[in-house]
């Protein structure tokens, strides 16, 4: 857990609030486990956000603690009851996990902290637990898959296997892409999740190659992407079978993958609501900075840690610093009025992003590395499905 | 379901032998070192994963897999040596609740030494492109090279465990102190060093076994955790010290467990409703090899080969 | 012997000081170590439980845990049908149904399981019972109406007429009180002729088996009885967290109270609450200094087995006098 204390009181602007001289953000990922690998490029993320509002919000001096999950709720859920509860924290960013952030939020929301998701999207969040106080700066986890499912509808996919694990957010990512995709879907796969997942596919490729379907689609996250992909190479059902996955390549994979020269993942598809190569300032200025910085292109994770501080950034100078101000503090972030890497967006009744989705390929990019593009726009101003059942207006 | 798929089957077969033979080699050296030395190590996991970065750090620097594995097995081995003079020798006079926490130890302190030289995430083994490509063995019925060498080494190892153990006086040893530890140490045969000889043994199977699954998924920081629970399970179905249990219990879990994932969902289409189907199916495949063990268990509790004791 | 045994004293302090730092930590805008401090007693609740069957009766179960989750999804499963409807029979926030229904069910696996893994004994009994808790943990993981692997939020506490369990302190205290109960029990269990017997047949089961006891149904009660304990403790720590999640029911969680209890010395009546306590303080404290606190964890693991496997009451007590 880092503490990152700015080193000079600024002269305070504020009326009336001499005793806040800094913001305390708190930020939950995962720090250990082998899913810290998307932790790490969150933190990235963030320590450049830090770094280019020059560790300051406005004219408060940020505060910012980082709190460890390890990829299990119950480690999530202590962590942000530290943040709350002992640091005392503005706001509590973070989640990459669904089940971490439901199990958190109870925590954060009753102590009427703000509660910004850089990540996690699951349906209860943005439908029946919905609140006031909580913000998202991602999406909500059936609309990536369901703008899948329209690309596979477009691309004239007339069949599909699909592949996942078998966990509620994998069970979402199905209903997501089932949402919207007409075609017939030849088999559908769950496997084994948890501590120790089922990473070896053979039996499962074996069955989805039987099928006979066009194409297939899956959802593994973090070691089981490399894992997935490895075993379709081998596999040699480029030809036979294109992929399309949610959530399974990206920046972090990426160069793993090409290290390892897996060629099959070129050329294979995705949806998401951000590119590396949107044409947008803030982007473009965020892109060189973190690949300058790290070595690396920002991942998806990276770029919404990004705007969660950004968000709130925007939110403690639209009410000048006033903490104290909560219902300030709220509109503001309501008007998402900052400049987002994704480019402009609001926010519906229950916080969650209306926004565009991409399709994007994987391709190589000028220097031989493996990145991706956009292709085309799939959803324009996209709302998910579970607004209407969020009681807030 | 209609007519039954015979290339899928064959597939699928040859699928849950390649998981059996993997499965051997890792419970080979656990049910070595439980027969013969009495300890139980949980560790055995540990010993499979870093034998599996070993093998990936050397790949990257040697530049070709199967080089590095040839140099990785006796760095394994040696690290098995460490293990065995230092832990496992002061535990083997314990009963094995001391055993299972001290290995329970083990583990924190490998699996976190892991990640400080390796740092979290899994590294990828990249393979030559002729281990990468696809082979057709009947017509209908293509697999990965790379799932051909698996099952072709781990058939080779264990036909060199079988020559070694009924063969080769280490062997008559081996299954001597299996027996009864105690007459071989009072025939005046070197316990300690068959002891660390036979634990190295292990950790370089079960290294190997590592190795040989890490370019299919990842070397990764506590993979070994999961497939050690397995292990344990297949020498309890094919009896504790028995080298022919633990081929004829990996074989077994490994064909039910990849022919279950395989078709049990099918199955239960048959009688269920799609929905709870796919619900059942998962969460039925993953339980069948504990419910497998309690039925051995429940009807020979000494596995289906006990070696002959005293 | 006059006054008061070592393992006596140590076990009022431990218990005295359980009964006052937390809640003065909490009034004084501590609120974080009241809430490590309960989870620090529920486990030494299960820890004590596990004790009575590892400690004095020398059984090595290895799937202790699935108690703590079988108890918690007895309170978490109705109050989920109570907010969102469905299995109106069992829909409800009633503590004493939440309760008794965490103990009950928690007893009945002990005794069914119980029938099957104790005729099973050395390693093979601690991979069966570790097996039954996978076999568990899996179920809970496949029902997706409760969450699966993403946990079920418990919306609200269970109900008591005149005790409010929302009020932090009040929750402390009913676990306190559970906690000292449960020792008294288990205490009163080992100095019974039931303990005797079972303590015997740790010692030497063919000679217990021989005077004509039929340590095997013994010990199926103790099982039941530890199970019950555990399932009440799995209540309690539902309440606690509002969040619960198969991953109570991991087999890490077992090994951590085995731990538990060797730590802080087994067959002894406070070793197990020591073991908690350390163990709890040890993950809280040397967690910030380091991402890498495993590491310490366990080369104090390995240290403990080797060197002091009395564990810390082991250390403390110099004879090995009364326990």
């Amino acid at each position: 857990m880092k503490k990152l204390v700015s080193a000079a009181l600024a002269a305070s602007m504020l009326t009336g609030v001499a005793w806040a001289d800094s913001v305390k953000v708190g930020f939950v990922t995962t720090l250990t486990t082998p899913a810290a690998v998307i932790g790490n490029d969150m933190k990235n993320a963030v320590d450049l956000a830090v770094e280019h509002m020059g560790g300051k919000m406005g004219n408060l001096d940020l505060e910012l603690i980082y709190g460890d999950d390890g990829f299990a709720p119950d480690t999530g859920k202590q962590a942000t009851d530290k943040l709350v509860k002992q640091d005392d924290v503005d706001f509590v960013a973070g989640y990459i996990w669904s089940h971490v952030l439901l199990a958190s939020r109870k925590s954060a929301l009753d102590a009427g902290k703000f509660l910004i998701s850089a990540n996690a999207g699951p349906s209860p969040v943005a439908g029946k637990l919905c609140h006031e106080n909580f913000f998202s700066t991602s999406w909500q986890n059936d609309q990536t898959p369901m703008a899948m499912g329209e690309v596979l509808n477009q691309n004239g996919v007339k069949s599909i296997y699909l592949m996942a694990p078998n966990y509620a957010a994998g069970k979402n990512m199905v209903s997501g892409v089932e949402r919207t995709f007409k075609g017939e879907i030849k088999g559908k796969d769950l496997t084994k999740w948890g501590a120790d997942a089922q990473l070896d596919f053979s039996a499962e490729l074996a069955k989805a190659k039987a099928s006979g379907a066009e194409a297939i689609w899956v959802f593994y996250p973090g070691a089981a992407a490399g894992a997935f992909i490895k075993q379709y190479h081998q596999a040699g059902l480029k030809d036979v079978m294109p992929l399309y996955t949610s959530f399974t390549v990206d920046a972090i994979s990426l160069p793993k993958l090409q290290a390892a020269n897996f060629e099959s993942v070129l050329g294979s598809r995705i949806t998401q609501q951000w590119d590396p190569s949107l044409d947008n300032a803030a982007n473009k200025k965020f892109v060189s900075d973190f690949k300058a910085k790290y070595g690396a292109y920002p991942s998806f994770y990276a770029a919404q840690s990004y705007d969660a501080m950004m968000l709130i950034k925007s939110a403690v100078e639209a009410v000048g610093g006033n903490m104290d101000d909560k219902d300030g503090i709220r509109a503001a972030l309501k008007a998402a009025n900052y400049d987002s890497v994704r480019g402009k967006y609001s926010y519906g009744n229950n916080n969650m992003p209306i926004q565009n989705f991409y399709l994007r390929e994987v391709v190589a990019d000028a220097d031989g590395n493996w990145t991706t593009k956009v292709v085309a726009t799939v959803y324009e101003n996209h709302q998910d499905p579970y607004a209407a059942e969020c009681a807030l207006k | 379901m209609g007519h039954l798929d015979y290339a899928l089957l064959f597939i699928q077969t040859l699928n849950g032998l390649q998981l059996g033979l993997l499965l051997f080699l890792v419970a080979s050296g656990l049910t070595l070192v439980f027969g013969i030395l009495d300890f139980v190590n949980l560790a055995h996991g540990s010993l499979y994963m870093l034998g599996a970065f070993v093998c990936a750090s050397l790949t990257f620097l040697v530049g070709n897999f199967l080089i590095a594995i040839l140099l990785a097995l006796p760095i394994t081995a040696l690290i098995g040596y460490g293990v065995e003079r230092t832990i496992a020798r002061a535990l083997y006079t314990r009963d094995h609740l001391d055993q299972v926490l001290g290995t329970f130890g083990l583990i924190l302190v490998l699996d976190t030494l892991a990640h400080l030289i390796w740092g979290p995430a899994g590294i990828a083994i990249p393979l030559p492109a002729w281990l990468d490509g696809q082979i057709e063995l009947l017509p209908g019925v293509v697999i990965p090279v790379f799932r051909v060498l698996i099952i072709v080494i781990g058939l080779l190892t264990a036909l060199g465990l079988m020559w070694l153990v009924n063969f080769t006086r280490l062997g008559m040893l081996i299954r001597a102190g299996a027996s009864n530890r105690t007459m071989v140490a009072a025939l005046g045969i070197d316990i300690q060093t068959l002891f660390a000889l036979v634990f190295a043994l292990g950790a370089t199977l079960a290294g190997l076994a590592g190795m040989l699954v890490a370019p299919i998924t990842e070397a990764s920081i506590g993979m070994g955790n999961n497939v050690i629970i397995t292990a344990f399970v297949v020498i309890i179905v094919g009896g504790i010290g028995s080298m022919k249990g633990a081929f004829v219990g990996a074989m077994l879990i490994g064909l039910i467990d990849t022919l279950g994932r395989s078709f049990i969902d099918d199955a239960f289409k048959l009688f269920m409703e799609a929905e709870a189907a796919e619900s059942a199916g998962p969460a039925v495949s993953a339980m069948l090899i504990y419910i497998i063990m309690a039925g051995v268990l429940a009807f020979r509790p000494q596995g289906l080969f006990p070696p002959k004791v005293r | 012997m006059i006054g008061l045994s070592k393992s006596s004293f140590a076990t009022l302090i431990v218990l005295a000081l359980l009964l006052i730092v937390p809640p003065v930590l909490f009034w004084t805008g501590n609120a974080f170590y009241l809430d490590l401090a309960m989870r620090l007693v529920i486990l030494g609740i299960v820890a004590t439980s596990l004790n009575l069957l590892l400690g004095y009766g020398g059984l090595v179960s290895f799937g202790h845990a699935v108690f703590i989750g079988i108890g918690a999804y007895a309170v978490g499963i109705p109050t989920y049908h109570y907010f969102y409807g469905g299995a109106e029979a069992i829909a409800t926030t009633n503590g004493f149904f939440q309760f008794g229904t965490a103990i009950l069910v928690s007893a009945l696996f002990a005794v069914l399981t119980g029938l099957i893994v104790l005729r099973t004994k050395g390693v093979y009994f601690i991979m069966i019972t570790m097996a039954f808790a996978q076999m568990i943990y899996y179920l809970f993981v496949s029902i997706e109406e409760y969450g699966a692997d993403d946990g079920l939020v418990i919306e609200v506490r269970s109900e008591f007429p005149l005790i409010n369990l929302d009020d932090p302190i009040t929750l402390y205290m009913v676990c306190w009180v559970s906690l000292v109960l449960v020792m008294l029990l288990v205490r009163t269990i080992i100095h019974s002729r039931f303990g005797m017997v079972l303590q015997g047949a740790k010692g030497n089961n063919e000679r217990m088996v021989t005077l004509g006891y039929n340590t095997y149904l013994y010990r199926l009660v103790a099982y039941g009885i530890a199970g019950a304990i555990g399932g009440y403790a799995g209540a309690l720590y539902a309440n606690f967290s509002s969040f619960i999640s198969p991953e109570m029911i991991n087999w890490h969680v077992s090994g951590e109270l085995i731990f538990m209890v060797v730590l802080g010395g087994s067959g002894t009546t406070v070793g197990p609450l020591l073991g908690a306590t350390a163990f709890i303080l040890l993950e809280e404290f040397l967690g910030r200094l380091t991402i890498y606190w495993h590491l310490p964890f366990g080369l104090i693991l390995i240290g403990i087995v080797l060197f002091a496997r009395g564990g810390l009451m082991g250390l403390l007590m110099s004879r090995k006098d009364d326990k």
